[in-house]
């Protein structure tokens, strides 16, 4: 018996008095043939569905058939709302009665569709009779309800108006802020048990870190730095050009390098590749239980995870300094040469003239600064991650953030500090 | 392995000395969300417990809470009546001390061999010398089946192994106690039957006392000398005692379908 379109129809109070064609006896959902015995349509097309809503006295019955199929969608359950509202309006509906008829092909949108008119009935009040249903329809749709909703998760409610939304998000700053300080003060604990010699680490592990900092960070600590000397050095060249005073690029270039350029860049590049491995070691530590290992072993995950990373890398940035700086000079040197038809000479001896000793003092303080902040930020994103692989990922990004934002910052004190001291 | 600092060298003194622990009125909640409230058993020294319950029902939230790695929102734990939670940083640590820990993948740490990974709490607690570290860590591994795996990384073997591996490092310094999350999850029947019998052994022949949490029935037969049921959907504990028992004559027809596996469904 197949099923024609004008057969489909949405709107209620059609009367039920088609002949009934029986219970089907298919017990398979989504097959390919008949679920109650009418044959396959040959051409492979598929049978529109049928939704017939007829009230009859306390009954409100709902036909359903023909192919239900997820790849034409789902279908709302309006018209049998519809119905059911009518109905509770002249008080008479007592069963929600479904029945197939021609149901040629059944998915899950037939489930989801009956599962919908499930709570529907529940809902007005009204007895849900599913004996006309196949078998094994019925018992999906039993399923799917058999366990009643989980309530209380913590996930109930909608959309969150956007003044709540503003106040959540203020208290979330304030959390974060404290969080961040809760760690700065754990990590000054550490640092005391480290003086009265109480921290437990392996000193292995700082070894660990200054290779991996160190000698494995040089490639690119050497283009980064070459590469920003020599920025430097064509844009004092082009400016200083114009009034005949070429040969203080030199200046330009030392000043800037030893003071600024070479330590927040090593910094930066430090963060992205030091800083980040950091908060994705620690970060999976923590999503694998590793670190509340080490917490129920009676050892701080600060001591022996933090320290030695802030001690790694707060040793080994001042000497990625010294580097950065005699290659970001040499890149100046070189623009100097070539553009500005400089002698190596001349240019050495003005770079000379130009810096003192306390330049270089005053950068390689804030490389220290800067190293242990980059460990910090890393660690800090690592421990407080999350248990999943997404957590993971969103340390390490937050990670690089974080440091050059302590980076950034620091820098624009340690000017202003200089500039109070007059150096 | 050499950690700074001096090592308090104590560890060993504990050696299967058995404990029981005490757990009174334990709320777990975390902001809004209970996950239990007002947990009441008591774990006599020297017996296996286990705490059993549907998934999500809290077992290893409770275990944690346990073991000192969560402080409990309200109520007490035990160690032969001290309070954890209400005792100084150092007594904890010194409580810890005490206690092994198998967590549910194993929760090796990754940076270190297996032998190291077992060694890290001899180092810490012991003043033997990093060869007899070495064979101690060989002798532990061997009694969870994994000699020769001493120089492997934890992602160089599988997860069986490396749970395995956690055990031995769980009972690196022969704790008084002994916790199990979960620990025949994820193993074949066979192995999860020699583990069941590796508990019974650290049972009768050390007299340690083991908590374990899981609900692989047949583990629960097998190993618990009592058991405590968390329910999800009253979020409290509504059963404590043998599971023979528990299974035949307790009132509470949910614990009855658990451990029967839902052939003695009431509803």
């Amino acid at each position: 018996m197949p099923v024609e379109g004008d057969d489909l129809v949405p709107a209620a109070h059609d009367n039920a008095t088609s002949p009934v064609s029986g219970h089907d006896g298919g017990a398979r959902l989504a097959s390919e043939g008949s679920l109650d015995g009418t044959p396959s349509r040959p051409d492979g097309a598929r049978a529109p569905r049928l939704i017939r809503v007829g009230s009859g006295g306390p009954v409100l019955e709902l036909v359903v058939g023909g192919s239900w199929v997820l790849a034409d969608g789902l279908t709302d359950p309006a018209s049998v709302k519809e119905a059911l509202a009518v109905g509770a309006a002249a008080g008479k509906i007592e069963t929600l009665a479904v029945r197939s008829e021609g149901l040629e092909q059944a998915d899950s949108a037939l489930m989801v569709y009956l599962t919908a008119v499930h709570d529907l009935a529940l809902a007005a009040g009204v007895r849900f009779d599913m004996s006309g249903l196949g078998p094994a329809i019925a018992a999906l749709v039993t399923l799917a309800r058999a366990v009643p909703e989980r309530t209380g998760t913590g996930h109930e409610g909608g959309a969150v108006p956007p003044v709540d939304q503003v106040g959540w998000k203020a208290l979330a700053v304030l959390r974060e802020a404290d969080s961040q300080i809760r760690f700065f003060g754990e990590l000054c604990l550490s640092f005391g048990r480290l003086i009265r010699g109480r921290a437990r680490f392996r000193w292995r592990d700082v070894l660990e870190i200054l290779e991996d900092a160190g000698p494995r960070s040089l490639l690119i600590v050497t283009v980064i730095a070459g590469l920003i000397g020599m920025i430097l050095a064509f844009i004092g060249a082009v400016q200083l050009r114009r009034f005949g005073a070429g040969i203080y690029v030199a200046d330009l270039v030392g000043l800037a390098m030893t003071r600024e350029m070479a330590a927040v860049m090593t910094g930066i590049v430090i963060a992205g590749k030091t800083g980040a491995a950091f908060a994705a070691r620690i970060g999976t530590m923590q999503a694998q239980e590793e670190i509340d290992a080490l917490t129920s072993l009676g050892l701080s995950p600060i001591d022996f995870l933090v320290l030695p990373r802030v001690i790694g890398l707060a040793l080994m940035m001042p000497l990625l300094y010294l580097y950065a700086c005699g290659v970001g000079l040499a890149g100046g040197m070189l623009i100097g040469t070539t553009v500005l038809d400089l002698s190596p000479i001349e240019y050495w001896q003005q770079t000379q003239l130009a810096l003192h000793p306390s330049q270089f003092l005053i950068g390689f303080g804030k490389s220290v600064v800067f190293g242990a902040l980059v460990a910090i930020a890393g660690c800090m994103r690592g421990i407080r991650c999350g248990r999943s692989a997404a957590a993971v990922g969103e340390a390490t990004t937050s990670a690089v953030v974080t440091a050059i934002l302590y980076i950034i910052i620091t820098d624009a004190a340690f000017a202003v500090l200089l500039e109070i001291y007059g150096l | 392995m050499k950690p700074a600092g001096e090592s308090n060298g104590q560890g060993a003194e504990a050696v299967s000395k058995s404990a029981g622990i005490a757990v009174e009125h334990l709320d777990m909640i975390f902001g809004d969300y209970v996950v239990q409230r007002d947990v009441n058993f008591r774990v006599e020294p020297g017996r296996i417990f286990v705490i059993m319950g549907a998934s999500g029902c809290g077992k290893s939230t409770l275990l944690r809470h346990m073991v000192g790695l969560i402080p409990p929102a309200g109520g007490r734990v035990c160690y032969d009546g001290e309070s954890y939670w209400e005792a100084s940083e150092d007594r904890q640590v010194a409580l810890r001390r005490r206690f092994g820990i198998l967590f549910q993948g194993g929760a090796l740490w990754s940076s270190m061999t297996l032998a190291e990974n077992v060694g890290l709490p001899l180092g810490l607690y012991t003043k033997l010398s990093p060869r007899e570290i070495a064979e101690l860590a060989s002798y532990k591994l061997s009694l969870v089946g994994l000699r020769g795996f001493e120089d492997y990384l934890p992602a160089e073997i599988s997860g069986g192994m490396r749970k395995r591996a956690g055990l031995a490092r769980a009972m690196a310094l022969d704790p008084a106690i002994l916790f199990f999350d979960e620990p025949s999850a994820g193993l074949d029947p066979l192995s999860s039957y020699r583990l069941d019998r590796l508990l019974l052994e650290l049972r009768d022949s050390l007299g340690t006392t083991i908590v374990v949490v899981t609900h692989e029935l047949a583990s629960i037969f097998a190993i618990a000398d009592d058991c405590v049921f968390l329910d999800a959907e009253s979020r409290t504990a509504i059963a404590w005692g043998p599971p023979k028992q528990l299974l035949t004559q307790c009132k509470q027809a949910q614990v009855r379908a658990f451990l029967s596996r839902g052939s003695q469904d009431a509803g």
